[in-house]
């Protein structure tokens, strides 16, 4: 029999707010434990939440980013579970009306457009961290984490291969990046993902028994945890057995998964209104103004610059893998830069520089300016590319002055005919047997007699003028 | 001068005026609980050191005091967050714990120079009619030490009735300030949903809640309410109620005022003596030039399942932090965390905390919330509802605080329904998020103090003190001292 595999995803995403979603402290990642705490968060007796609206307004820019229709009457609900990570008792989260429902994200694969429907978006805050001290045996509460603001996004079942779902999370991940959302860091678990997997034989339209898995910190872990469930239960199947409704945990070493809890041990969270916190209302205008301030996401980038540069789709789609880079190349091009010129300079130079710095396009100190000033210089025929190269990487650190830099170090291009030639004529002189070889038919040659050239004048030389003048006078015309 | 037989604005006056100094007035009161609360046992904690300590601070402001309330000694009923200070909640499951932070009205009380003598006696979280579910012991009612103050806050109205403190702050979930005030003879009020922040104050029922003053008449009710309400930003549920002043806007003029009385609560269940003087109180205003109209409530009655219902599902949920593992007492021998939880919370909370946390549990179950929480949801609104419509008609109510006078020690604990029933007037202020203010209007033929109940429509805080402070002026109740002096 042929079986389809059928997936939906519940994605957790830690929003970059500065402060906590119900309490002033910071968000930030690592500290010494409990250090990034109030009453609030370690949910002291007599302690109140308060929603940081920064919270609100990244939930409801991602819900517009993923075409969701925004609730305009949205409440939050607790959920009621004991665990000591969990300092109240119960998360802060939204069950019966989440701040956003019922979105679709159009994903290309390389089989082809995949439409995936966003069931709904929420609010919730992020527990703390149980460190286990195997010196005293005890295990420790951190609470740096709790009150960390999180949206869930959960979609339809609407994936049917593993690809879909990686192309997904790159779309969710690079989308919410460029909205300043959050930073999507999986090793910092600031995206964390679970999957809900079932199979049925293909062409069946009812859904069979899921099973959830959690623990997948990586998009390779998420692979291939959909490859081994989805064999498991086709497997199970075809011998006659059974999938058990349940949550299974990814074992990334032994490359499977194992039953956590069944659906019969499933805890009852006892929903109900969060009574401390007043249902959000929004207001139309703030909502227009929010969507009229939305920043142009990678898609709508990357057909306007093949549509209105001409640019490649290779390059395309390197520039706005990073909303930085895009905003960078904006700049460039801004500034007078010829597009393809720009475009090379981002994904030669710039990414090398950052790549050897091992450092984010966010971090980049070097402005669009200077490079738009030293591209500029090329162009203008005062800088040879091979020189401008040499100046970038003295700038790149600092964003330092190119035509102080230029100036300092004497490296405008030579484009004076007569000194070119000069330089010709003593590498000539000074290289005879070369000369030979280049007239007895090795052209190879030709090209070490360029270097000797650029050499005598310190590869300041406008190299077009080089070649020309050389080929004139080794052919002896 | 006798300072205990001073209203709290009457002791402020003097200090003010220099003839009293703010630690002879922290000395008398401590001498006083020194004396009295052993039999009475209206404090959990008593910070004597700490009292003194502030009034020789305080001293030197004296002449400067902007607040009529500067000097006054005052205490904290023990669910309210004071910084290093023992909070209870009078329950053995929060042994030593000492708040690393002062709740909002602590900190508004002390900027008007407010001096705390101590935290006062109450049910376990506010959980109970009589004060008897203390981990501490019951607290007595000072008019016969063989009764109940009321509760919960009875420690609070206890120690105001007893001159043991001159005004405390108590909270009220479904009658917990209206109804010890009411037994102990005191006044007390809660205000609007909203208006006092609820920051600082141990949960019980987080959409109930609100915190209040309890005082010897409706003027010291007033000033304490001036310093306790308006906005508060770590509150998100608090509302700014633009009262004014409301000590000053107290005029004792109701000429005009419409004082309804719904029928449902001079009905069955109500005893004789009661009725009689709540209705006596409600000719007290007419003759001042109120007028007085019938009406009916019948959605009153649904008020107390659906209160039940409510607060225990918010209790099961705002209790459950109580596990043993952050602060707070811990059960001994436990082989792990589930065993650390359930030993900690059977051996920590008493049984009406309990038998509450399981209620709320219940309602909230997957299967029963649509029969139970949301029905009990939809009862409020409806009662909410009936409420607007009465105060189209009346600008207050007037009602008993509770069905009779205060019950003996151990009367009420064997019957909790009935105990439940006896929060049947006191409720739906609670559910409707309105004011209600307890004032003294009689006594029983055993010389029990009997209440009478106020409800004004939101933010109608200033109507039912000027009411009271009206019924005050051609009454004496309130003067009453249980020891059987009259203050001035």
């Amino acid at each position: 029999m042929n079986w389809e595999t059928v997936i939906g995803l519940e994605t957790h995403v830690e929003l970059a707010t500065k402060s906590k979603i119900f309490c002033g402290c910071t968000t930030r990642f690592g500290g010494a434990p409990n250090t990034h705490c109030c009453p609030v968060c370690t949910g002291m007796p007599g302690a109140l939440p308060v929603l940081n609206q920064a919270v609100l307004e990244y939930a409801v820019r991602a819900g517009v980013a993923l075409n969701c229709h925004i609730t305009r009457y949205s409440k939050f609900d607790r959920k009621n579970y004991f665990y000591p990570d969990l300092p109240k008792a119960y998360q802060i989260s939204q069950l019966y009306l989440p701040i956003a429902v019922g979105g679709r994200v159009e994903l290309s694969t390389p089989s082809g457009t995949v439409s995936v429907g966003i069931h709904e978006l929420h609010m919730e805050e992020d527990a703390g961290k149980l460190v286990h001290d195997p010196w005293t045996d005890q295990t420790r509460a951190d609470y740096n984490r709790c009150g960390v603001p999180l949206i869930e996004i959960v979609t339809q079942p609407d994936f049917r291969t593993a690809d879909q779902v990686i192309a997904y999370l790159e779309q969710l991940k690079e989308t919410l990046q460029y909205l300043g959302v959050s930073d999507c860091k999986m090793q910092e678990g600031s995206l964390r993902c679970d999957v809900n997997l079932s199979v049925r034989p293909l062409g069946s339209r009812e859904l069979g028994t899921r099973t959830e898995m959690k623990n997948l910190n990586s998009f390779k872990a998420i692979a291939r945890a959909i490859d081994y469930e989805a064999r498991r239960q086709i497997e199970l199947l075809e011998q006659g057995g059974r999938v058990v409704q349940e949550t299974r945990r990814w074992d990334e070493n032994k490359d499977a998964t194992y039953a956590m809890r069944s659906k019969e041990d499933a805890q009852d969270y006892r929903y109900f209104p969060e009574p401390d916190l007043p249902p959000i209302e929004l207001d139309e205008g703030w909502l227009a103004r929010l969507r009229a301030a939305q920043p142009e996401l990678a898609p709508a980038k990357r057909a306007r610059y093949q549509a209105d540069y001409g640019l490649p789709a290779y390059d395309c789609q390197m520039i706005t893998s990073d909303r930085v880079l895009a905003q960078f190349f904006e700049g460039l091009v801004e500034l007078g830069a010829p597009a393809k010129q720009a475009a090379n300079w981002i994904m030669g130079e710039v990414l090398g520089a950052l790549s050897a710095r091992g450092m984010e396009p966010r971090e980049m100190c070097l402005s669009a300016g200077t490079l738009a000033r030293l591209i500029a210089l090329v162009e203008e025929g005062k800088l040879n590319r091979n020189t401008a190269v040499k100046v970038f990487e003295a700038v790149f650190d600092q964003d330092g002055d190119v035509d102080a830099y230029v100036r300092a170090h004497g490296l405008e291009q030579v484009n004076d005919a007569g000194v070119v030639q000069a330089a010709v004529e003593r590498a000539i002189q000074a290289h005879p047997q070369s000369v030979a070889d280049f007239r007895g038919g090795k052209e190879k040659v030709f090209g070490f007699l360029v270097g000797q050239v650029m050499r005598e004048l310190k590869g300041k030389a406008d190299p077009k003028l080089v070649n020309t003048l050389l080929r004139q006078v080794l052919g002896g015309t | 001068m006798e300072l205990r037989q001073l209203t709290a604005l009457e002791l402020g006056a003097v200090i003010r005026r220099g003839e009293v100094s703010v630690a002879e007035a922290a000395q008398a009161a401590l001498a006083a609980i020194e004396a009295e609360d052993g039999a009475l046992n209206s404090f959990i904690t008593v910070e004597g050191e700490r009292a003194l300590e502030r009034a020789a601070q305080l001293q030197p402001g004296v002449k400067e005091a902007q607040s009529p309330l500067y000097g006054v000694p005052m205490a904290l009923k023990d669910n309210i967050c004071t910084k290093g200070i023992k909070t209870t909640c009078a329950s053995k499951i929060l042994g030593d714990f000492r708040p690393p932070y002062d709740a909002t009205v602590v900190e508004r009380l002390a900027a008007a120079g407010a001096l705390g003598l101590g935290k006062l006696n109450l049910d376990e979280f506010a959980m109970g009619s009589t004060s008897e579910t203390s981990w501490y012991g019951p607290t007595r009612n000072p008019w016969d030490p063989d009764r109940a103050p009321g509760g919960s806050s009875g420690g609070a109205a206890a120690a105001v009735a007893a001159g043991l403190s001159w005004y405390a702050v108590g909270s009220d979930t479904g009658g917990s300030i209206r109804q010890p005030a009411a037994h102990c003879g005191v006044t007390g009020i809660k205000p609007t949903y909203g208006t006092v922040s609820r920051y600082g104050l141990v949960a019980y029922a987080s959409s109930l809640d609100q915190m209040g003053p309890v005082c010897r008449d409706a003027g010291d009710c007033a000033a304490v309410l001036d310093v306790l309400q308006g906005r508060d930003r770590r509150d998100a549920t608090s509302l700014d109620g633009d009262y004014g002043h409301l000590l000053e806007s107290l005029s004792g003029d109701v000429r005009g005022l419409r004082v309804g009385l719904p029928a449902e609560c001079f009905g069955d269940g109500l005893d004789g003596q009661v009725r009689q003087a709540v209705l006596a109180a409600a000719d007290v205003l007419k003759s001042r030039g109120a007028q007085l109209v019938e009406l009916s409530l019948p959605a009153l009655e649904y008020g107390v399942p659906a209160y039940y219902i409510i607060a225990a599902a918010e209790a099961s949920s705002n209790l459950a932090r109580f596990d043993g593992v952050k602060y707070g007492w811990r059960a001994q021998g436990y082989g792990d965390l589930s065993e650390l939880y359930h030993k900690t919370r059977t051996q920590g909370f008493g049984l009406e905390v309990k038998r509450r946390i399981l209620l709320g549990s219940f309602v909230l179950s997957a299967g029963y919330y649509e029969a139970y929480y949301r029905k009990a949801l939809q009862v409020k609104a409806v009662i909410k509802g009936a409420f607007d419509e009465a105060f189209a008609r009346c600008d207050l109510l007037l009602t008993p605080v509770a069905p009779a006078t205060a019950p003996r020690l151990g009367e009420s604990l064997g019957d909790p329904l009935e105990m439940y029933l006896g929060d049947v007037y006191t409720v739906p202020a609670n559910l409707a998020g309105l004011p209600g203010l307890s004032m003294p209007c009689g006594f029983d033929r055993q010389g029990l103090p009997i209440g009478a109940q106020l409800i004004g429509p939101h933010f109608g805080e200033g109507r039912l003190l000027n009411a009271a402070y009206a019924f005050q002026q051609d009454t004496h109740y309130h003067k009453q001292t249980p020891k059987g002096g009259q203050r001035a």
